[in-house]
């Protein structure tokens, strides 16, 4: 219990001292994070309109593969993104194995499908609203997607926030794909790990704080801003 | 297309002919419309011609709206035909018909911000949209609230912009399914005055209600329901003085049930 309490006091004393390596890890694990969420948006927002608004053959089997691939295990996409990206992979003469666009890559994988798969929830239900009024004024179908996604908004920060926490607490896909290399590939969620193999509990225990304090943080400012800005809409 | 907001088109005439590049007529034959096994419009043929403000009566359960629907396009007939100018229903003929919901259906975005997504999805060229919208919120009397949130409004208010988002259109036919059921009278008369504007404009309007007060302030013909058939379709001041049909007179005298 003595060395818990030591532990955190250092950890603390970590935070406050503004450490060069922490703050370069943080601030790849914040590159890496962000980026690999923004992809995923950007696959999983029109991805999850179109299954909530397309009617197409094969439209239920698309949907459950997507639902079920939220629960893709982060080792497995690890291994996948590895061997597309190894030198004998087909992908391989790209070099971006052990780089933190490996890691970006892998993330997005793992985030796409949750964000996808809640957005076409979300979607569905206010396309059940304005569908009739959409088709009454001829709204081509990209139209109506946009409309939706848009009147969505807000809803969908929660999709993203969802991606976000995913992303933000990965360790085992980006460890497989980025090997926790220091300076290079060394975020917070692989160093806690690496630490704490270690025995080096202050650092991973000042990682652990700074890692739920800026989830928290996060989670915190979209919330206040969804809800401030669904008040102003009153979505 | 005539120019619903400012009211300057000529009505129509000619009602019989084709309209090659237009809607006339709108021709439903033997239109049947039935879900899981059961009929709610029944071999129902309609001829719907520019000029003459048709209001649609008839108890609840008649099939009132789903001959809206139908005619919008919204929904397909079982069996049967509608035709617009003698073609099928096809996305040009659609927009040319505005709807206006009984509760109406607004984004989760402004006023003004309603009517320049409706403004948009019309085609309206971007150089108009700002001098139309400024005629639209003039129209709907709704300059004061144009930044407001659309579903903060009240009742009138929101079938107010509901009316002139379907204006927007310029439509060659407006299609209103109870306007005004939810609303108290002065909200009423604006919707009224709306819709003779717009009639007056050379749109042709096409009204559910169960007012008949409504009903004799602004139809020129009932189109009269009774268990998804057209039971009479009359001349508006013969119908509430001389129907035709026993279900209307009993519908008139409230006796009518479905």
């Amino acid at each position: 219990m003595q060395d818990f309490g030591a532990a955190f006091s250092q950890a603390f004393a970590l935070i406050l001292s503004g450490d060069a390596d922490l703050l370069e890890i943080i601030g790849l694990s914040l590159r890496v994070t962000f980026s690999a969420v923004v992809l995923a948006c950007a696959i999983g927002l029109p991805l999850g309109a179109v299954l909530a608004v397309g009617r197409f053959p094969g439209r239920l089997a698309v949907v459950t593969v997507v639902n079920a691939l939220m629960g893709l295990p982060p080792v497995v996409v690890g291994l996948g993104v590895y061997l597309l990206l190894s030198g004998a992979g087909p992908l391989g003469v790209l070099q971006l194995l052990y780089t933190p666009t490996a890691m970006i890559v892998a993330q997005t994988i793992l985030v796409a499908p949750i964000i996808a798969a809640l957005t076409r929830q979300v979607v569905e239900d206010l396309h059940g609203e304005y569908d009739e009024l959409l088709r009454s004024m001829g709204a081509r179908r990209g139209a109506v997607i946009a409309t939706l996604l848009w009147d969505a908004r807000y809803s969908l920060m929660t999709a993203a926030l969802a991606g976000l926490g995913r992303a933000l607490g990965e360790v085992g896909a980006i460890i497989v794909v980025g090997g926790n290399i220091n300076h290079v590939t060394r975020v917070m969620t692989t160093t806690i790990a690496l630490e704490t193999s270690k025995g080096n509990l202050s650092l991973a225990l000042g990682l652990g704080i700074i890692l739920v304090g800026l989830s928290i943080l996060v989670n915190g400012l979209v919330m206040g801003l969804r809800s401030s800005a669904a008040r102003l809409a009153y979505a | 297309m005539p120019d619903a907001v400012s009211g300057s088109a000529a009505p129509r005439e000619d009602a019989a002919a084709v309209d090659p590049a237009g809607i006339w007529p709108v021709a439903l034959r033997d239109v049947r419309f039935a879900v899981g096994g059961k009929t709610l419009i029944d071999r129902l043929s309609l001829q719907l011609t520019p000029g003459v403000r048709s209001v649609v009566m008839g108890p609840n359960g008649a099939g009132k709206s789903l001959l809206l629907r139908l005619i919008a396009g919204l929904i397909e007939p079982t069996s049967g035909a509608i035709t617009y100018a003698g073609r099928s229903g096809d996305a040009a003929a659609r927009r040319r018909i505005a709807v206006v919901f009984q509760r109406p259906v607004l984004l989760r975005r402004s006023v003004a911000a309603n009517l320049r997504h409706a403004l948009a999805t019309y085609g309206v060229p971007r150089g108009e949209r700002a001098r139309r919208l400024d005629d639209l919120l003039a129209l709907g009397r709704l300059e004061d609230i144009a930044e407001r949130p659309a579903r903060v409004l009240s009742g009138g208010e929101q079938q107010r912009l509901s009316m002139v988002r379907a204006l927007a259109a310029e439509p060659e036919m407006l299609l209103l399914d109870e306007p005004t059921a939810s609303l108290d009278p002065q909200a009423t008369a604006a919707i009224e005055t709306l819709v003779g504007q717009a009639a007056a404009a050379g749109v042709k309007i096409v009204l559910v209600t169960h007012d008949r007060g409504q009903a004799q302030r602004l139809a020129d013909e009932i189109l009269f329901l009774h268990r998804g058939s057209l039971a009479e379709r009359s001349d508006a001041d013969a119908f509430f003085s001389r129907p035709n049909s026993a279900a209307a007179q009993a519908y008139l005298e409230g006796r009518l049930l479905l």
